[in-house]
């Protein structure tokens, strides 16, 4: 390995460094205090690296270089200065295909010049263990490219949110998986042009599959998945250059979405394997219509809302997917800013998995100004409902469901739910009866005593409250 | 470097990894995911290798289109992810 130890030791150690800076970017995460802190040494750790490698290995190509960084910069820089808060969740799922495309390039490029990545053997071909790491990173970042078109194209709704189920796929999926693997362990023994091709091809082609199955609201599983696999292609091109800074990196962004991913299945008491595989919901919402009964609830108008808001002492408010669909945010916030001076205690509670993706509600809480301390994780607030004078859901559904607790043969049960049904009150903003949550299940709570419907688009709901408040 | 170093560092930054995201407070996660996605695109150090070595064009310009791709998102995720953590305030104390 004489050409690695040519990367001069200065050099290791500023990849070193930048990796360390990594690390202390995520640390900085654990608070929105030292947060912003973070994200700056995240920087300084990206800029180290890259001046490192410029200048280590030679500055022949800068001009192309330079407009390269500049051309694609410019991209990210103004798509993430213009880009809504609600569509966060597609901007995330493209940019994890971003780095699966990149990830396959690079695999590629080091495969057609291998003496400039140091790793060619004695023989004049490529080393053996550099090829098993070169065909896996190619195989991980073109999963998690094309993988990631689909969650975006689902996100973006350019595409039906519904899982398409093909017949056969886990057979599919499985068979290609294994021709993969097998492919990689071949290519130890034949570095010929045909077997890396194979194996890109079946890569995408097995990101592709994979997510097709899977239906919108499992996003947020699907997406920190993607998150998880762009990181371990990162690691992988790190084994294949022996760099320090990208070992270390894909570790972190490899478990980080790893453990988002448990975090999301487990808030949905659901395997990660049942997610994987697709097609929850399909099912339920095919068998379910027919044994629906009618049941009697109660409407209630925005004064009704209104009046007993103003009256309440505590009042919590639920936020859902809906409330994103619909950019109630902004008016939601201005909701509690009455009820705020009119000395009412307003909390907002929320679901890990609320929205589209980790954390989805939290930001657009905060793009309007709801300050964090105000916004509640589920165990922090659940016991705080039986204080509750009213819990108003917006947009929100399966996430308060009491079959979840109670009915064994419900497909959402043993998932943790707000005890909403132990408020006084209860104010449901949905668009109209007929539609059931993602789960394809009916929700107790719609039929409960103290349950008004306020049957409306979220945003135009809450800002009649709102008027209604001014009264 | 050999294999068994390299591997060591990997093993021990899963563990860092899986302790730092632990310690992420659930309503940055979003924020997270956008950050995370920033720095795996150190991605571009290979990308920087590709496109600064002599010997095959091929392999030069895939450099230069994977340097552009890791560029999208190392601007786009640092910026996106400052913008979303500016937004985050404590209640104001009156």
């Amino acid at each position: 390995m004489e050409h690695v130890a040519s990367v001069p030791s200065w050099a290791m150690l500023a990849y070193l460094i930048s990796g360390v800076l990594f690390i202390l970017a995520l640390r900085g995460l654990s608070s929105p205090a030292t947060s912003r802190a973070g994200n700056r040494y995240g920087m300084i750790g990206m800029t180290i690296a890259m001046v490192t490698t410029l200048v280590t290995h030679g500055i022949a190509s800068l001009p192309e270089i330079a407009g390269a960084i500049a051309i694609g910069g410019g991209v990210g820089f103004v798509t993430a200065r213009k880009i809504k808060m609600t569509d966060m969740p597609q901007l995330v799922a493209a940019f994890h295909s971003l780095v699966g495309l990149a990830a396959v390039l690079v695999g590629l490029a080091a495969y057609l010049n291998p003496g400039a990545f140091g790793i060619l053997g004695a023989d004049g071909l490529i080393e053996p263990q550099s090829r098993v790491e070169m065909g896996l990173g190619i195989a991980i970042g073109a999963i998690t490219f094309s993988g990631s078109i689909i969650a975006f194209l689902k996100l973006a709704g350019k595409m039906s949110g519904s899982p398409i189920l093909l017949p056969g796929r886990h057979v599919l999926n499985l068979g290609t998986l294994i021709a993969i693997l097998g492919l990689v362990a071949y290519f130890t023994q034949d570095q010929s042009q045909w077997v890396i091709a194979t194996i890109t091809v079946l890569s995408f082609l097995i990101g592709f599959l994979l997510i097709i199955p899977i239906g919108g609201a499992d996003m947020p599983v699907v997406v920190s998945m993607l998150n998880s696999y762009s990181g371990w292609a990162a690691a992988a091109m790190g084994f294949t250059l022996h760099n320090t800074a990208m070992i270390i990196t894909g570790a972190l962004v490899g478990s980080s979405g790893a453990i988002l991913s448990y975090i999301m299945c487990k808030a949905m008491n659901r395997g990660f394997l049942s997610v994987i595989a697709g097609g929850f919901g399909a099912e339920a919402a095919a068998g379910g219509g027919a044994a629906k009964e009618q049941r009697p609830w109660k409407r209630g108008s925005a004064e009704d809302a209104a009046y007993m808001m103003k009256e309440a002492e505590n009042v919590i408010i639920i936020p859902g997917y809906g409330m994103a669909v619909s950019q109630a945010q902004h008016a939601l916030r201005e909701m509690g800013d009455v009820l705020k001076k009119e000395g009412v205690n307003v909390k907002y509670a929320i679901h890990p998995v609320a929205g589209r993706m980790p954390g989805h509600m939290n930001v657009l809480l905060a793009e309007a100004n709801v300050p964090y301390d105000e916004v509640f994780e589920l165990e922090d607030i659940q016991s705080e409902f039986s204080q509750a004078d009213v819990a108003f859901i917006i947009g929100a559904n399966d996430v308060v469901n009491p079959a979840a607790k109670t009915d064994k043969s419900s497909p959402i049960y043993g998932m943790p739910v707000f005890d909403v049904d132990k408020a006084k009150t209860i104010f449901f903003v949905k668009r109209s009866m007929g539609g059931v949550g993602y789960a394809g299940v009916d929700n107790d709570v719609f039929y409960m005593d103290q349950t008004m419907m306020l049957l409306a688009d979220a945003k135009k709901m809450v800002e009649d409250i709102v008027k209604a408040l001014a009264h | 470097m050999d294999f068994i170093s390299i591997l060591s560092i990997f093993v021990m930054a899963c563990f860092v990894g899986y302790y730092v995201v632990w310690s992420v407070t659930p309503a940055l996660h979003t924020p997270l995911m956008a950050v995370t996605n920033a720095i795996s695109s150190v991605i571009v150090v290979g990308a920087l290798v590709a496109s600064a070595a002599e010997g095959s064009a091929v392999s030069k310009w895939l450099g230069l289109g994977a340097v552009v791709l890791a560029s999208v998102n190392i601007f786009g995720g640092f910026a996106v992810t400052e913008r979303m953590l500016a937004m985050y305030k404590k209640k104001e104390k009156k």
